[in-house]
């Protein structure tokens, strides 16, 4: 049972020389079966493995091997036996001084980041407060300290242990298993330039060991290669990883007459109506809305005939609406607005010299504005509501100057133009004291 | 198998005496591939389907949200954070025990965190993961949420890195990245045990693929031990930086009821507290339905009452000082935003939660409570009900009277605000009935590391 000879069986139990030779009943046919039914002339030796019962054992075999001048050996346990750093000669890890330097960099480029974004790429003011202020940058640089710590720290310690290794030699041996459940396992390895199967087998067994197996791999380095449909499979799912980039790469290379592609339009595109344009979305078609039957604006009624339209009980109104009062303050305002918008034509005095018609009349035409204080007017005679609608509606040449005016100047230029008609037609013996006539 | 625990503690009667000094290990490693290998049990079936019926909550709530918008919600002009930012911080929350357990009791040596801690942090990962739902959905537009990362765009522009939300969007992430490779990378040894035990073709290189080949060798587990020695050493800042940075978002306002110095050192506190709740509600039953009462120990469910016995009382400890501060402080908004939050129309919510979270774990100073699985798993839920409320009282009570009248008003919940939070339920579960179906619930390296035959053979020193 010696030879590594025809199957799977032969290298899988091994019974160590010396004790009384008890067969392992190991006789499962686990994950390496499918590997040497054929070929067992093509096999090498890997190494070899013990079993041992206690930690305390694996302890102690793991400093003879090692006192033995081995290097190329390792032990295997369900958990870590406290103590076996130290029998196996095992070198401190230099992976926190690697944290270190992650976590630096992590510190360094996040506050790199966000002075760069914020107080140089794009200095934003935000209330006035500085764009650069270590107090409200210390979060996320503590956050990205901590954040390439913990991947430097993860990544590392896979790069160390040369993890991902889906495959290892003594996975071929059902004892293995019991690497991760109550076995506790040296295995040395061939490639080691002290081995010599038989001496190396004894030193196991003399340290303890309750079992020592040989184990074997293919010796055609390509068989231990990775089956070439998941390297086919890889190449693949590379290949098609690169399509979305490619994509992206060739959209932002070319030109193109068609609109963004909106994969959420969000509010772009929504059914909008502009005043006097066909609308779908409304049944009749159109944009504009009607007023609804029966209904008033807010601030639209106008209900009081008098204030707004001069009318008392269907007749013009003869006095003054009661939200006007008839002071010296309301007249200056009628002033100040006949001046402006009444003035051009009917002029300063109210007599119909205006701008307006003496342009005319140096232009060759032959028009008056009305007089509005001569004794004969009709707008003398005219009461105050018919006055008030004249200048709100227009009448003749005249035009409504409601748009423009609103309703209490209205009333105060009532007020004024009948000032400017009693001034126009008083009596010298009327005047107050002081005043004198021009 | 079935008798593999009496095996180990007879082994565990003579550290090298007893007839098979490894049954130990042997009665652990088959004890916990069994839950993981063997067939799935039936009180699985229900669970689960119970579970994905809430996560079909969720699905439906998002759609819901995506397609009409955040009106959806009792969200208005004046209670802007809701539910939304109440369920962030209440996940967020829960997800802190898991890493405590691993990293800061690793760190002082506390050797019964290794029957709870593998599961403890998978419950933070999927309660990162529920909790990660909400900022993102309470955006409006979450299509755009990528835009929290920085990245050279079309626009020229660049996130606000002096904002506590961007803040919260790296503390999150980096920590959320960390739960998940501090917890993978625990497990490794433990797939390495699956694969070794799997009957199964496919298992054993599903498995096979996922422990990344260990093979348990001394070398290899130097530098591991080292790894996650620098793992949690690296993960006890973060943990408290995490609900720190949530806490900022609040303190760092003007709002009465937020802008104070104590918010920090609360959450952290508070997420502690809910953290170890939920643990307890999740591991009294599981123990039993998977048998690993003896590896899971009574003595380890009370070590958990009494953590939440010292943060619960902080918690309340925190509620005083934060309205003996409102007081103290002379300040009137202060003071009226509490003594509303204390009288005014959420009282009632004022009430659930110092009930729930102050009184309800000190029933844990007695020993027949700690030791009543159902008492432990109804105080546990009531403490989460109560840190739920906690949250939502933060919220919504300081944003109910501001200093407007007009920004004045109350919430109230839509059906689709509860069928969110029903939906994240469903997605923690859903997740933790999956984890504990097909990975090794515990960690079965660290176990067999801290059994007294663990050091069987050595020399006496």
């Amino acid at each position: 049972m010696t030879t590594p000879a025809t199957d799977d069986e032969s290298h899988r139990a091994e019974t160590p020389p010396p004790p009384p030779p008890e067969p392992s009943s190991d006789g499962g046919n686990g994950d390496g079966s499918d590997h040497g039914g054929d070929a067992g002339t093509d096999e090498e030796l890997h190494g070899l493995l013990a079993e041992f019962d206690t930690p305390g054992a694996l302890i102690a075999a793991a400093r003879k091997v090692k006192n033995a001048g081995f290097t190329e050996f390792d032990c295997y346990s369900p958990f870590p036996v406290h103590g076996i750093d130290a029998a196996m000669g095992i070198q401190r890890t230099k992976l926190p001084l690697l944290v270190f330097a992650g976590g630096l960099a992590g510190l360094f480029l996040g506050t790199l980041m966000q002075w760069w974004m914020n107080a140089y790429d794009w200095p934003w003011n935000v209330a006035g407060k500085p764009t650069w202020s270590i107090p409200a940058n210390v979060p996320i640089s503590y956050e990205t300290t901590i954040l390439l710590s913990v991947l430097t720290t993860f990544f590392g310690m896979w790069a160390a242990n040369k993890l991902p290794q889906v495959w290892h030699p003594f996975f071929r041996l059902d004892r293995f298993a019991k690497a991760t459940d109550d076995g506790f396992f040296l295995g040395v390895e061939a490639s080691d330039k002290r081995f010599d199967l038989e001496q190396t087998k004894q030193l196991l067994v003399a340290a303890g060991a309750s079992h020592v197996d040989e184990c074997y791999v293919d010796a055609r380095p390509e068989a231990r290669t990775m089956p070439r449909w998941i390297l086919a499979a890889m190449a693949v799912l590379t290949m098609l990883a690169v399509i979305p980039i490619a994509l992206v790469y060739k959209a932002r290379a070319t030109k193109s007459n068609q609109p963004h592609y909106h994969v959420f339009s969000d509010m772009d595109f929504q059914p909008k109506a502009k005043s006097d344009q066909p609308f779908t979305e409304f049944a009749d078609g159109r944009a504009n809305r009607g007023q609804l039957l029966g209904t008033v604006a807010r601030g639209a009624l106008k209900a009081d005939d008098a204030y707004y339209r001069g009318l008392s009980g269907g007749q013009w109104l003869t006095g003054l609406p009661v939200q006007v009062e008839p002071t010296s303050a309301v007249i200056d305002r009628g002033q100040e607005r006949y001046n402006i918008y009444c003035a051009p034509c009917h002029g300063f005095d109210g007599a119909g010299h205006g701008i307006i018609p003496e342009r005319m009349a140096m232009l060759g035409g032959a028009w008056e504005a009305r007089n509005l204080v001569d004794r004969g007017s009709v707008v003398i005679k005219m009461p105050n509501g018919q006055l008030f609608n004249t200048i709100s509606n227009g009448n003749n040449t005249m035009m409504g100057y409601a748009a423009q005016i609103p309703v209490d100047d209205r009333w105060a230029i009532v007020l004024y133009v009948r000032a400017l008609e009693r001034s126009q037609n008083a009596a010298e013996s009327e005047l107050p004291p002081g005043a004198e006539v021009r | 198998m079935a008798t593999s625990s009496d095996a180990a503690s007879e082994a565990g009667a003579g550290p090298g005496h007893g007839p098979d000094p490894r049954a130990a290990f042997r009665g652990i490693t088959n004890d916990v591939t069994r839950v993981a290998l063997g067939t799935t049990p039936k009180w699985w079936y229900p669970a689960f389907a119970v579970s994905n019926l809430m996560l079909l909550c969720l699905v439906v709530a998002l759609y819901h949200l995506f397609t009409t918008g955040i009106g959806v919600w009792g969200n208005n002009n004046v209670q802007g954070w809701a539910w939304d930012i109440t369920n962030f911080v209440f996940w967020i929350g829960i997800g802190h025990a898991g890493t405590l357990i691993s990293a800061v009791l690793y760190l002082f040596r506390q050797e019964w965190r290794t029957s709870i801690n593998r599961s403890a942090e998978a419950m933070t990962i999927f309660a990162v993961a529920a909790a990660g739902i909400f900022p993102i959905i309470h955006t409006g537009r979450p299509w755009f949420a990528w835009w929290l990362i920085p990245h050279p765009n079309d626009m020229g522009m660049w996130p606000q890195f002096r904002s506590p939300l961007m803040w919260d969007v790296f503390a999150i992430s980096t920590y959320a990245t960390t739960s998940i490779l501090f917890w993978y990378m625990g497990m490794v040894p433990d797939l390495a045990t699956l694969r070794d035990k799997a009957k199964e073709r496919w298992k054993q290189i599903a498995y096979g693929l996922l422990c990344l080949g260990w093979r348990g060798s001394a070398r290899q587990w130097h530098r591991y031990e080292r790894a996650y020695l620098i793992l949690a050493a690296l993960s006890t800042p973060l943990v408290l930086s995490v609900h720190s940075v949530v806490s900022f978002d609040f303190a760092t306002s003007q709002n009465p009821g937020w802008h104070t110095t104590i918010l920090p050192p609360y959450f952290v506190a508070g997420a502690i507290f809910s953290g170890f709740a939920m643990v307890a509600t999740l591991l009294v039953p599981l123990r039993y339905l998977c048998g690993l009462q003896h590896i899971i120990k009574e003595s380890h469910i009370e070590a958990m009452c009494k953590i939440m016995i010292a943060t619960g009382l902080m918690v309340g400890g925190a509620y005083g000082i934060e309205l003996f501060t409102a007081w103290y402080s002379g300040n009137a908004a202060e003071w009226f935003t509490f003594r509303n939050r204390i009288l005014g129309e959420y009282s009632w919510a004022y009430f659930m939660m110092v009930s729930c979270n102050v009184l309800v774990p000190q029933f844990f100073w007695f020993k027949k409570c700690r030791t009543n699985p159902w008492i432990v798993v109804i105080l546990s839920i009531l403490i989460n009900v109560g840190m739920w409320f906690e949250r939502f009282v933060i919220i919504a009570t300081s944003l109910a009277r501001q200093a407007l009248p007009g920004m004045w008003g109350y919430f109230s919940p839509t059906r689709w605000d509860v069928l969110t939070l029903i939906g994240s339920f469903g997605l923690f579960f859903t997740l933790f009935l999956l984890f504990a179906r097909f990975l090794p619930i515990i960690a079965i390296a660290e176990v067999k590391g801290v059994l007294p035959e663990a050091h069987a053979g050595k020399d006496h020193h």
